[in-house]
């Protein structure tokens, strides 16, 4: 029988040798995408070149994507360090000076982690650095620092540990307790309580029962889950066969967008390892506890992330959402109670257990314990992944962790919950990210996206853009939501076209109202919301368009009027050469005009013109 | 099950648990209009407009779909609720061809029956029509799609009743469609069997019989209840007839037998009724066999022909060169009747039936 615990201590110092130096890189889809594949192979083949002995391994996202591709190199008995925007040509020598001779390239330094060593000068710790240092790392403790595909590198940074206590010294119901007791909620939008829910699914009457995990992430712009999965799949796993002794189920499925593929890798790989080790499939540890996972790729339609449908399209069928109730805990797949959480809501879960829900429960607001991972985008300086304990401020999230707007622009709303949330205005900035504030404020918690505008950003096209995107997503089954959200696009897009009516207003808010409390899921009874939330805060932006015809942010291209300044224009025909239309005449040194009929409202001449003599107005 | 006493509109109404809001409140005589609902069919809860308000619940449940609740207290026609209902019609109305003055389905459709009911006249939004081709290849149903309403009730009786499974969903958002796999016609799907159960339950007038078309308004027909002469099954039919003729025949819901729904011959095979070739009085052979020449004769004579020739035949050739074949169209009694009349009277085992293979 496996003895986790002789592993774990077997494994001390042979993870990190201590007597050689190593790089590792980034390798989760944003380092990847920035050329992390590149950037190893280069590190390989300078290493190679100087014959050096050297550990190269892979790891998964940090968190500061924008920084990628990400760099750690480590000395032994030195601390870590993490350099950001790696390229091959920096490659040789950042191992020249860092490895060869010792001293970190302090330029290129993002953070480093002492570890107990004695952290470099000049180089901020990761613990007080400005991006990290509001941040509480949990379920993303592991992202970045250990490889995502090491059951070893799992078990020895306390992976496991949970699974063992659950199996071997307590009752389901005692897990139960602990998770209630820690106060966790889902992480997947709706923030139910999650122990409730694993309670629900314990007392339905039934001999199977199936634990089912929510991977299919379509909010765009969101990839919390994404990361969690890519940089520590065993915690996910070790979360869900918890899950499943607490709820008396035996079968599970991890339902992950096929748009995943690395994630899903990790996943197959991570399986695999446990199953092996006995950690997963029958008889696990020994205890008699048997738990079989499998892996069901979503062909990616954002609908499929509301539970009935992802049931239903488990099951082969149309992922077309369904009334509740009943609900899954009662009758989920195939019919049999079935508890299905989010990503984060699992990877929560091994944590809490080890440390106890009273630790969980110290962390954050009253009604919203623990921490939540974000997806930091927009105009920010540092776009990334966060971890943040509840009840932090909007303000401290994009001003501390995200360093502030990008080019020192004002900053004009943030969007919080993707299509199903709502921006919210620089008043209220103040307010302590949790469930319940988010909500009353018109947004919602959602999954964690979360992106920034400036004022560069025009609101109603903010909310035509989302529009169009649950309108497209839509699955059609109801009425509301199928037509109501078309024709909510269209009065949209008229408005940003400029042939808005202020009629549209109203007729924009009842359709809102109906749809939102008519519709079957909650894809169809949030989608409003972003039209809601942009039309009470930043309803002056709908009325310049409709009453001036004006893109107060320069954005509907159709509401731009582009005009020279005869006082500034020395004629020198810059922009009219560079017009694409002809819609710029003019005599030579004489002033230039454009002709707003000709106009396609495309920019060039403005680019062009060395005086600043056009504006656009 | 135990009872349930909730209030719907000020009434107090006692019904038994797992009752819908909506059942309730049709048994006790409250309007509440539907599209997608359908009690023979599961339950779906897409259409929306049978919406109703239930203190302590968020938004407007559909009716359909609630279960009634102990001292739960409903409205049926609360000022939110009206207007959800009328933005419901006026949705479907956006996209709809409003095509009453010639639609086959005026008079008895249900779209139509609640905009009037409604006072919604379908021109609040002005926006993107459908404009999909008339699916017109097959000889049975025509299918309209920009007259559909995605109340999803031909796809639950193909898949729950005819259990054929030929339909589903298709595309997303605006774009959803009603369709077999691939897009594919009826007729293309080779899977369709033609019941038109589908164009039965249709609340409009997406779905129609071809052979119905331009024969007569819903106000102008006769229904005639009778039962199919096609099989034994004696499936209950509803005719409806103009003018001393068939132009429409759909199930009669009785649920001894067809509970309402047909198959291909008994609802697409009515033309035989007036057809100039059918045979209405026994014919005697008149000329030489083969000739094609045949004389009416009574029943009495035909019968009494018949038996005489059987007794002929049997004297003087014996039992065996006779044989009997008989009809699926006929009831298992008659056929019971058809072989013991042969073994017992004529004395052979020669039977055999139409749909033996
Ligand atoms: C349109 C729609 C999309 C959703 N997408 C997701 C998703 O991508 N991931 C997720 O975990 N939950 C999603 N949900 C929420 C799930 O229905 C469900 O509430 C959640 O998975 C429950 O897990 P939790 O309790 O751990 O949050 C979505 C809901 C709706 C209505
Ligand atoms: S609200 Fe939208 S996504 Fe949900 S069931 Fe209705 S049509 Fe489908
Ligand atoms: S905006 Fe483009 S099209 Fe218009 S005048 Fe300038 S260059 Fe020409
Ligand atoms: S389906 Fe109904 S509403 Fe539509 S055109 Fe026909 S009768 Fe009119
Ligand atoms: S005619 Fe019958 S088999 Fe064909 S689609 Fe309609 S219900 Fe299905
Ligand atoms: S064809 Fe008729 S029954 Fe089928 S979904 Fe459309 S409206 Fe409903
Ligand atoms: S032929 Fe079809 S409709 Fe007629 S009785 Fe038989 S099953 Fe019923
Ligand atoms: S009749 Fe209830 S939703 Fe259609
Ligand atoms: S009765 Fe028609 S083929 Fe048998």
């Amino acid at each position: 029988m496996l003895d986790l615990k002789e592993w774990r201590d077997s494994l001390q110092g042979r993870l990190r040798p201590g007597d050689r130096p190593s790089l590792t890189v980034g390798m989760s889809t944003c380092g990847q995408a920035a050329g992390g594949a590149r950037v190893m192979a280069a590190l390989e083949e300078e290493a190679g070149r100087l014959g050096l002995q050297v550990d190269i391994n892979q790891t998964s996202c940090i968190g500061m994507c924008y920084a990628e591709p990400v760099v750690e190199v480590a000395l032994p008995g030195k601390p870590r360090v993490f350099y950001g925007h790696v390229t091959p040509e920096r490659v040789p020598v950042l191992i020249e000076k860092h490895v060869v001779q010792g001293e970190p390239v302090r330029e290129w330094a993002l953070v480093q982690v002492e570890d107990g060593t004695v952290p470099y000068d000049g180089i901020p710790v990761m613990g007080t650095s400005p991006y990290y240092g509001c941040q509480v790392r949990v379920v993303t403790s592991r992202l970045g620092l250990t490889d995502p595909e090491s059951l070893d590198a799992y078990v020895a940074t306390g992976g496991y540990e949970a699974l063992e206590k659950v199996l071997r010294r307590m009752t389901p119901e005692e897990v139960i307790e602990e998770i209630k007791a820690s106060g966790l909620r889902g992480r997947g939008g709706a923030g139910f309580p999650t122990g409730l829910k694993w309670s629900f699914t314990r007392q339905a009457p039934g001999d199977k029962k199936y634990v089912v995990c929510n991977a299919d992430e379509g909010d765009p712009g969101a990839f919390m889950d994404r990361s969690v999965l890519e940089g520590d799949p065993f915690t996910v796993i070790e979360g869900m066969t918890i899950a499943a002794y607490a709820v008396g189920a035996d079968e599970g499925y991890i339902y992950c967008r096929a748009e995943y593929p690395l994630a899903i890798k990790r996943l197959k790989t991570a399986i695999a390892a446990a199953e092996e080790k006995g950690l997963l499939g029958r008889d696990i540890l020994g205890t008699g506890f048997n738990f079989e996972l499998h892996i069901k790729a979503g062909a990616g339609a954002f609908v499929c992330g509301e539970e009935t449908a992802l049931l239903a399209s488990i099951e082969g069928r149309r992922g077309m959402p369904r009334v509740r109730p009943p609900f899954p805990a009662q009758q989920g797949l195939w019919g049999k109670p079935t508890n299905i959480n989010n990503v984060e809501t699992y990877a929560n879960v091994p944590f809490i257990i080890k440390n106890g829900g009273r630790w969980f429960a110290a962390m954050g607001t009253e009604k919203s314990k623990g921490t939540k991972v974000f997806c930091l985008t927009g105009k920010i300086k540092n776009t990334g992944l966060i971890e943040v304990p509840m009840g932090i401020t909007l303000r401290e999230i994009i001003f501390d962790i995200a360093g502030g707007i990008q080019d020192d622009k004002q900053f004009k709303a943030v969007q919080i919950g993707g299509p199903s949330g709502g921006c919210l205005p620089e008043d209220k900035l103040d307010l302590p990210v949790d469930y319940d504030s988010l909500t009353a404020a018109g947004a919602i918690m959602g999954s964690g996206g979360m992106v920034v505008m400036d004022e560069n950003t025009c609101m109603v096209d903010v909310a035509r853009f989302f529009l169009n995107f649950t309108q497209a997503e839509s699955c059609g089954k109801c009425t509301p939501c199928r037509e109501g959200t078309k024709r909510m696009l269209e009065i949209l897009t008229r408005i940003c076209e400029g042939e808005g009516r202020m009629e549209d207003l109203d007729t924009l808010e009842a359709l809102a109202r109906v749809v939102k409390n008519t519709a079957l899921c909650g894809l169809g009874q949030t989608c409003p919301n972003p039209v809601l939330s942009t039309l009470h805060y930043f309803r002056h932006e709908y009325e310049a368009h409709i009453k001036d015809k004006r893109c107060p942010a320069h954005v509907c291209q159709a509401l731009l009027v582009y005009t020279i300044d005869a006082e500034k224009c020395t004629g020198c025909g810059a922009c009219a050469r560079a017009c694409p239309s002809g819609a710029i005449s003019g005599e030579k040194k004489q002033p230039h005009r454009i002709d707003p009929a000709l106009c396609i409202k495309c920019g060039s001449c403005m680019e062009k013109c060395k005086f600043g003599a056009i504006s656009r107005l | 099950m135990a009872d349930v006493t909730l209030t719907i509109d000020g009434k107090q109404i006692t019904v038994p648990a797992g009752t819908t809001v909506l059942q309730a409140a049709r048994d006790n005589g409250i309007f509440i209009p539907t599209l997608c609902h359908d009690e023979k069919l599961s339950p779906w809860g897409g259409c929306r407009l049978c919406v109703v308000e239930i203190e302590g619940m968020r938004g407007l449940p559909a009716s359909c779909v609630t279960a009634v609740g102990e001292g739960m207290v409903v409205r049926t026609a609360s000022p939110a609720v009206i207007e959800a209902r009328k933005m419901m019609l006026e949705l479907l109305l956006a996209n709809h061809p409003r095509d009453c003055l010639t639609c086959s389905k005026s008079g008895a459709c249900s779209l139509q029956d609640y905009a009037y009911y409604y006072g919604v006249r379908g021109d609040r939004f002005q926006g993107e029509k459908h404009d999909y081709p008339l699916e017109e290849d097959n000889p049975f149903i025509v299918r309209d799609m920009n007259k559909c309403i995605l109340c999803g009730k031909c796809i639950r009786v193909c898949a729950e009743v005819q259990v054929n499974n030929v339909i589903d969903f298709a595309h997303r958002g605006f774009n959803t469609r009603v369709t077999p796999a691939m897009d594919l016609t009826l007729r293309e799907s080779e899977e369709c069997v033609f019941c038109g159960n589908c164009v039965q339950v249709c609340p409009v007038g997406a779905l129609a019989e071809k052979a119905s078309l331009w024969q007569g308004r819903e106000w102008e027909l006769d229904k005639v209840r009778t039962t199919c002469t096609f099989c034994g099954v004696g499936c209950n039919l509803e005719v409806s007839v103009k003018d001393d003729r068939v132009v429409r025949v759909r199930g009669y819901d009785n649920p001894l037998v067809n509970g309402g729904w047909l198959c291909v011959k008994g609802r697409f095979g009515a033309d035989f009724a007036d057809s100039p070739d059918r045979i209405t009085r026994p014919l005697i052979r008149a000329g030489e066999r083969g000739e094609g020449r045949f004389r009416e004769a009574t029943w009495d004579e035909a019968l009494e022909f018949t038996a005489r020739r059987l007794q002929e035949i049997k004297e003087q050739y014996g039992s065996r060169a006779v044989a009997a074949l008989s009809s699926a169209r006929c009831t298992n009694e008659e056929n019971y009747l058809m072989q013991k009349f042969m073994r017992a009277v004529i004395g052979t085992n020669n039977v055999d039936h139409c749909a033996r293979t």
